[in-house]
């Protein structure tokens, strides 16, 4: 039996969409994932709600913040031929600033993709002949297993593996959005995965501070329109605290295992985001202790501090700022077969969804 | 090539293609499509080639003749629900029947990796007279090759095949009018996360096989009973449904319509796909089959497609329209429209 059914039943859509369109408050409410951004487009509903609501379509895809710098040292990794470079899928065709991943592999890099950075380890045991890098990229919903890897490795003494590692933490950019003078978002729908494992518990105090609500929302059609909801009944009465819609996942206090093993391997970081700059405390860093584990340690990964440049808009796009179809590039020079950004190649960026599921 | 020449100039040069091939160019997907019109369409040209079919349809004597190739490359090699043996000959075998042709003889080429186990040639060998003799066709001649350990994964098999056309009527991707149906045997997706699945050693209910098995028997019942209605047939191999339907629109200039709440998809790849972030719609079928049908006919095809065991599942799933030509559009469970575009990127290399 497949649990998400009924959370993609038309009838309950409409009977959601009709209480809504029913509310003339006009608002601002930004979804935060890139997988709900994907879920809003390919459903249609983004069609189908009340022309008063505006959704902006927020940081929350891991390829598309990660900054054209880290992209250039993970190039020039997979190029050492020492070296056996592996990542996520989508990490393979993020421009950096003058190639990308897959460039690098059709000139005879050894680049693989894989789902788990637990597969990166075992290829590290069958091939000690090489150094085997994994790209630790994602929000709170990775960094448990890449925290799980590197602590596997330990245990079992295995020299040839490494992390290069580029967590992100989401409540830390909720802050610097809201805190931004241009800010218009008015309520945030809260990425359900990332909540899964850290429990809604950490976007209480973001809640009261800005006073704003947030709702922890899922993927499926009328998960969104549950968390929209809930949202605009929070604005209505004032309320800026924090509301789960998504109950059959999420706790308040998340996976408190997944939290541990993210406190023993890693502690948290300075990191600069595609598109919001540099965010204090924003990302994770592996521990002093499980420094020879940590691939910007052991490499010699001259940092060039190059600069996201052309026409492309993404930082605009990731700050809600501005919507995909406002770039004068897009699905014009700009394509998934010719990405010019990072929005258009990410599954979850929101350039690739207005593109996949464009109306006319 | 013009627009889609790849060049290092210019304010693109960062993330324009290198001029070489990549993974992608393989997937079934845009890229591929692009890859065939404008580099191999340039240099092989033959207004068979042109047609964009499965397979070249030819005069001879007072016979016609289906003919096509097709190399796979799966990995690995076994998978659930099948091995890339019986692969190579349903693929072939279905290639011919999109044409409409009754298969009959098949080439077999293979390229074996040095170290390859007997018993894991033996098996695929035995697979695939299995195949054939399943789809009523005979492997006549043969080729082997071996190359280092390292020059090739295992075991590539290319298989080519002849079959006879028994009617005279004109179908294929360029004949899709206005007004026709649109058809599919089954649910779909099974064959693209079955490999994947496999590949990446992801524990998914055990329900998700290959669905590969020829459709000589579906096709034949189909054009025996429908004739000149049917106007078009594919199996939505790599790039799944969504290449299919909108390499159809694309070449016949027409708009397809179709609406997802009618397209089967089994509830295990229906999850699968909700965890892997893919799209059921995007992977590949190896025993599936889109038909156009004439819209008079588009019932009475329904009926004969779920006679057979092959299309028991078979649905009705949208139409042909003049609209916007070559745009595929999507009515979503909610009722909303958008469009299905074509998969992009390097989805799932390797799966046939
Ligand atoms: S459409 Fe392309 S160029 Fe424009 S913002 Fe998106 S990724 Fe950048």
């Amino acid at each position: 039996m497949d649990v998400n059914e009924p959370f993609r039943n038309p009838n309950l859509a409409e009977r959601l969409l009709k209480e809504l369109a029913a509310d003339p408050q006009p608002a601002v409410i930004m979804e935060i994932c890139g997988g709900q951004t994907h879920s809003l487009l390919a459903s249609g509903l983004d069609q189908l709600l009340p022309r008063t609501l505006e959704l902006v379509h927020g940081p929350g895809c891991p390829v598309c913040v990660t900054p054209v710098e880290m992209i250039d040292k993970a190039i020039h990794l997979a190029e050492n031929r020492h070296v056996l470079f592996t990542t996520f899928g989508d990490m393979l065709r993020v421009p950096g600033s003058n190639s990308h991943l897959l460039a690098a592999k059709s000139r005879g890099a050894d680049v693989r993709m894989l789902y788990s950075p637990l597969d990166a380890l075992a290829l590290a045991e069958q091939r000690p002949d090489k150094k085997v890098v994994f790209w630790a990229i994602g929000f709170e919903t990775t960094a448990p297993a890449t925290a799980l890897a590197v602590w596997m490795a330990r245990q079992k003494k295995v020299k040839n593996f490494s992390l290069l590692v580029s967590h992100v933490l989401v409540p830390p950019a909720m802050r610097q959005l809201l805190s931004s003078p241009q800010n218009r978002v008015q309520a945030f729908l809260a990425a359900g995965h990332v909540c899964a494992v850290t429990g809604w518990q950490p976007y209480q105090a973001i809640a009261e501070e800005f006073h704003t609500p947030i709702v922890v929302t899922g993927f499926e059609p009328v998960d969104l329109l549950l968390g929209i909801h809930r949202a605009m009944q929070l604005l209505r009465s004032g309320c800026g605290r924090v509301d789960n819609a998504y109950g059959r996942v999420v706790r308040r206090c998340g996976n408190e295992a997944a939290l541990n093993r993210i406190a023993e391997v890693y502690c948290q970081c300075d990191r600069t985001w595609r598109g919001l700059g540099l965010i204090p405390a924003s990302g994770l860093r592996l521990r002093d202790e499980f420094a020879e584990y940590d691939a910007e340690k052991i490499f010699d990964l001259q940092s060039n501090h190059a600069a996201q440049t052309g026409p492309c808009i993404s930082g605009l796009i990731l700050q809600g700022l501005k919507k995909p179809s406002d770039c004068p590039l897009f699905s014009v020079d700009c394509t998934p077969e010719h990405p010019l950004g990072a929005p258009m190649v990410s599954a979850e960026g929101a350039c690739a969804a207005y593109y996949h599921y464009k109306t006319r | 090539m013009n627009k889609e020449q790849n060049t290092f100039s210019g304010s693109r040069s960062a993330l324009a293609h290198p001029p070489i091939v990549q993974m992608a160019h393989g997937s079934g997907g845009r890229m591929m499509h692009d890859l065939i019109r404008n580099f191999f369409h340039a240099h092989l040209v033959s207004d068979q080639l042109q047609k964009g079919d499965d397979a070249a349809t030819l005069a001879m004597g007072s016979s016609r003749i289906a003919f096509t190739t097709d190399s796979y490359v799966v990995q690995p090699i076994f998978f659930p629900g099948g091995d890339i043996g019986d692969l190579a000959v349903n693929g072939t075998v279905n290639d011919l029947c999109m044409c409409g042709a009754r298969p009959l003889y098949l080439s077999a080429g293979f390229i074996l990796e040095e170290g390859l186990a007997f018993d894991e040639l033996e098996r695929v060998l035995q697979s695939m007279a299995a195949a054939a003799e399943r789809a009523g066709v005979q492997i006549v001649t043969g080729d082997t090759k071996v190359v280092d350990h390292g020059k090739a994964d295992r075991l590539f098999i290319n298989t080519a095949g002849v079959g006879i056309l028994e009617h005279d009527h004109e179908m294929g991707a360029r004949c899709l009018q206005p007004g026709d149906q649109i058809l599919l045997s089954g649910p779909i997706g099974q064959h693209g996360l079955a490999v994947l699945s496999q590949r990446q050693g992801l524990e998914f209910s055990g329900e998700i096989i290959s669905d590969t098995a020829p459709l000589h028997e579906l096709t034949a019942s189909l054009l025996a009973e429908c004739g000149a209605a049917v106007h078009a047939l594919r199996d939505p191999t790599r790039g799944g449904v969504a290449a299919a339907l909108n390499e159809w629109a694309e070449t016949s200039g027409v708009e397809i319509r179709i609406a997802q709440n009618k397209i089967p998809v089994l509830p295990a790849v229906q999850s699968g796909c909700a965890l892997l972030g893919l799209d059921p719609l995007s992977l590949a079928n190896e025993g599936k089959m889109l038909a156009v049908v004439a819209s008079e006919w588009a019932e009475r095809a329904l009926q004969v497609m779920r006679e057979h065991p092959l299309g028991r599942q078979a649905a009705h799933i949208g139409e042909v329209k003049a609209g916007s030509a070559g745009w595929v559009s999507l009515r979503t469970e909610l009722g909303a429209w958008r469009v299905l575009a074509w998969p992009s990127g390097e989805l799932l290399p390797r799966i046939c």
